[in-house]
């Protein structure tokens, strides 16, 4: 956060036409805190399944296990991926523009295998959203966070899309790097918990 | 704080401005927030005369205990509507869109909200909400009320219903991008000189709202995304017969829903923390114990939901430890109460219209929370579940306090707003004609609803005839009131004598720049010398 020394009414009469963006940016604060009520939303998600898992009988019912290799592999690409943005959000703070559109690059791919997986995942079950009621809950939940995953990768490739230009993005000009790389951990932790809830507890 | 923590950069002046807008501004996607809280008022307005017609319908159906002026499906079709236009299309967004956008960044000495796009967007989604709910009507209305509990909501109307959850989840969306942008400006975009303990009541009260938005709106959100799925998709989440749980959805629904009743008094009480100081020239009584008990509210008022959920085979434990939660929202809310009395107690009151409608607010508020303090005891609960009593408690806090705060606020920052006083008289005319009205049509329901009259049903057994008629004149009372303060407004918005920059002489930053504002705020930001209440000291009195 840059600071600049404070003047006696707060800005020179010079800055008084400047437009409204006259302000520092605090777009990460705004993300974080929208984050924060988003996390809300699966936290819900996250309560309802539980419950129902405790009253039910048998869960998940007979025909409708889940598969495990697969999400497995699924989960080690994610959090991963969450690494190699890091590696990406560390080269722009170097003014590496280049590799930092490469560790993105990277991230979308594997974003985009995530995907891919979970789609396969979907098609292969057997089973499908009105099956049961532990299906309800499997694909309403992995499919919202598959919604996520798939508005982070629109983010990543929006600063690919603009980190064409040079000078867009700069060691001290890269909030919207900043932003892609947070909502895209948000994601990933996100992921970790769903996994953890709907896949290893079954084995439970 | 220091001052040190905001920096003002300065940046190259993005083109030049119109020095004032246009009328044809306020049709478009404007980043003014003085233009959107405009635009949310005005929506809110005329959101708020289409409910209030739907109330005289119901009101006019319930004159005789049978079901002969409206069919039982348009009846249940208005009682739906009428609630969530009231909530969702006119406290909500006149409060915290309306006076929130327009008053925050002139209060803190900020030249606007810290995200002024974002806020254009949260407004923009409210007309394509409006026009959903306005549509489900054509496919006969939802039939389930505001709640739309399951079972009902899952059997009645799908079509209507659908598009009700559609336009609900518009306005939440809304609602959750700009409390996020109201945290952020009241938060990161005071003006320098102004400590944390010179930020007016109305920012700290709209702080706790935004909080309480933030974390409650998404759990509605999901509980109707789940009964839109169940509705349209064959999902079976609040489906009994399939292992769904319909209690599930109440714990949802009002997860948000009784934060939703602090979202619609929240900034009222903001409100009312401006509105008695300038008109009773006192400093407020109690600045701290007023700011904080908005944040105790907005905390406790997170575990307090499931008094709504009394007689839905809630456990034991769970009643006790909700019972004992809701009374505790009764105390930083007595608190604000007395902060109130003590501040008019040996004030100099001018009883203006705004003053008028502000000492309204106090006593029909009180009345209504007691009866809530009431409610949250399961044992009378029970016995009053679903009857009249809950209409006239909810409507003492929601029209007495809700709509009365409303009206103190239009009357106080009209002049602000539009550069033109009201007509004093014909104020004070809409204010009799609505504090006699709202008794007149809510005092007689605690009576109707301890007898036993049910709510939500357009028939009723004959012996309730006479309270009810007593409600029905109150309501065309209530309905008639509007007209004054629709001729005023109309009236003095272009012919009204000029306000000045100050003319309640108050000591809030909004009052030192012209009015209405310049599109900028300031040519120069303000610096404060005084706090915002320091009335009758020596530098001003």
């Amino acid at each position: 956060m840059q600071t600049s020394p404070p003047t006696l009414d707060g800005a020179s009469p010079a800055a008084a036409p400047a437009h409204h963006e006259a302000h520092p940016d605090y777009r990460v604060y705004g993300l974080v805190t929208f984050l924060v009520s988003e996390s809300l939303m699966f936290g819900a998600l996250f309560t309802i399944y539980l419950v129902f898992r405790g009253a039910a009988v048998a869960w998940p019912p007979e025909g409708t296990e889940v598969e495990l290799v697969l999400p497995a592999i699924n989960t080690l690409i994610l959090v991963s991926s969450s690494f190699v943005i890091h590696l990406g959000d560390q080269a722009i703070k170097k003014n590496q523009v280049v590799a930092m559109r490469w560790w993105y690059l990277l991230t979308a791919v594997m974003g985009a295998t995530f995907l891919a997986g979970q789609a396969y995942e979907y098609l292969s079950l057997g089973y499908g959203l009105t099956t049961n009621l532990f299906a309800n809950c499997f694909y309403v939940m992995t499919g919202f966070h598959g919604l996520h995953v798939f508005v982070g990768l629109l983010m990543i490739l929006g600063v690919l899309w603009r980190s064409r230009r040079p000078g867009h993005y700069s060691d001290h000009k890269h909030v919207g790097i900043e932003m892609a790389e947070i909502y895209w951990h948000f994601v990933d932790i996100i992921w970790v918990i769903l996994f953890t809830l709907i896949y290893v507890l079954t084995l439970f | 704080m220091t001052p040190a923590q905001i920096p003002v950069q300065t940046l190259v002046p993005q083109g030049e401005h119109p020095p004032a807008w246009k009328w044809y501004d306020y049709f478009t996607f404007n980043i003014d927030h003085k233009v959107i809280g405009i635009q949310y008022l005005v929506l809110a307005f005329l959101s708020y005369l289409v409910g209030g017609v739907m109330a005289l319908g119901m009101r006019a159906e319930l004159y005789t205990p049978d079901s002969d002026f409206l069919a039982p499906a348009v009846y249940n079709a208005l009682l739906t509507n009428h609630g969530t236009i009231m909530i969702f299309f006119w406290v909500v967004p006149a409060a915290i869109g309306g006076f929130g956008n327009f008053l925050i960044p002139l209060m803190i000495g900020a030249r606007d909200m810290a995200f002024p796009k974002l806020n254009a967007i949260a407004f923009w989604l409210n007309p394509p909400a409006a026009i959903l709910l306005m549509t489900s009507l054509f496919f006969g209305g939802s039939q389930s009320g505001w709640t739309a509990y399951p079972p009902l909501s899952l059997i009645t109307a799908s079509h209507a219903q659908s598009l009700w959850i559609l336009s609900i989840i518009l306005v939440g969306t809304s609602s959750i991008l700009g409390s996020l942008n109201f945290v952020i400006t009241i938060w990161k975009m005071r003006v320098p000189s102004m400590k944390l303990d010179e930020v007016p009541l109305f920012c700290w009260a709209m702080l706790a709202t935004s909080i309480l938005a933030l974390f409650s709106t998404p759990v509605l959100a999901i509980g109707l995304t789940l009964l839109f799925f169940d509705i349209n998709f064959g999902t079976s989440f609040f489906r009994p017969e399939a292992g769904g749980d319909v209690v599930m959805y109440q714990h949802l629904f009002w997860f948000y829903s009784h934060p939703a009743v602090y979202l619609m008094i929240l900034p009222i009480f903001g409100i009312m923390s401006e509105v008695i100081p300038v008109h009773a020239r006192r400093p407020i009584f109690g600045y701290k114990a007023i700011a904080y008990s908005s944040l105790a509210i907005c905390v406790v008022g997170l575990f307090v939901w499931v008094h709504h959920m009394f007689s839905s085979g809630t456990p034991p434990w769970m009643r006790l430890f909700f019972t004992v939660s809701t009374l505790l929202v009764a105390v930083p809310t007595g608190v604000k109460i007395f902060g109130w009395v003590a501040t008019l107690w040996g004030g100099k009151i001018r009883f203006t219209t705004a003053m008028l409608f502000a000492i309204g607010m106090l006593s029909m508020f009180v009345v209504g929370g007691l009866s809530g303090v009431t409610l949250g005891a399961p044992a009378f609960d029970l016995h009053v579940h679903d009857t009249y009593y809950i209409v006239g408690h909810f409507h003492y806090v929601l029209f007495g306090g809700s709509v009365f705060g409303l009206y103190a606020g239009i009357y106080h920052w009209f002049p602000k707003i539009t550069g033109r006083m009201l007509n004093e008289p014909l104020g004070r005319l809409h204010f009799a004609m609505t504090f006699v009205g709202t008794h007149l049509t809510f005092l007689p329901m605690h009576e109707l609803g301890m007898k036993g009259m049910p709510r939500r049903v357009a028939m009723y057994d004959p012996q309730f005839e006479f309270l009810n008629h007593l409600c029905t004149f109150g309501a065309i009372l209530l309905g008639l009131s509007v007209l004054p303060l629709l001729i005023n407004a109309i009236w003095s918005w272009s012919r009204g004598p000029k306000a000045g920059d100050n003319p309640w002489r108050a000591l809030s930053l909004e009052w030192t720049t012209s009015s209405p504002p310049l599109v900028e705020n300031w040519p120069v930001l303000p610096v404060v010398t005084v706090g915002p209440y320091d009335y009758g000291t020596k530098e001003s009195s």
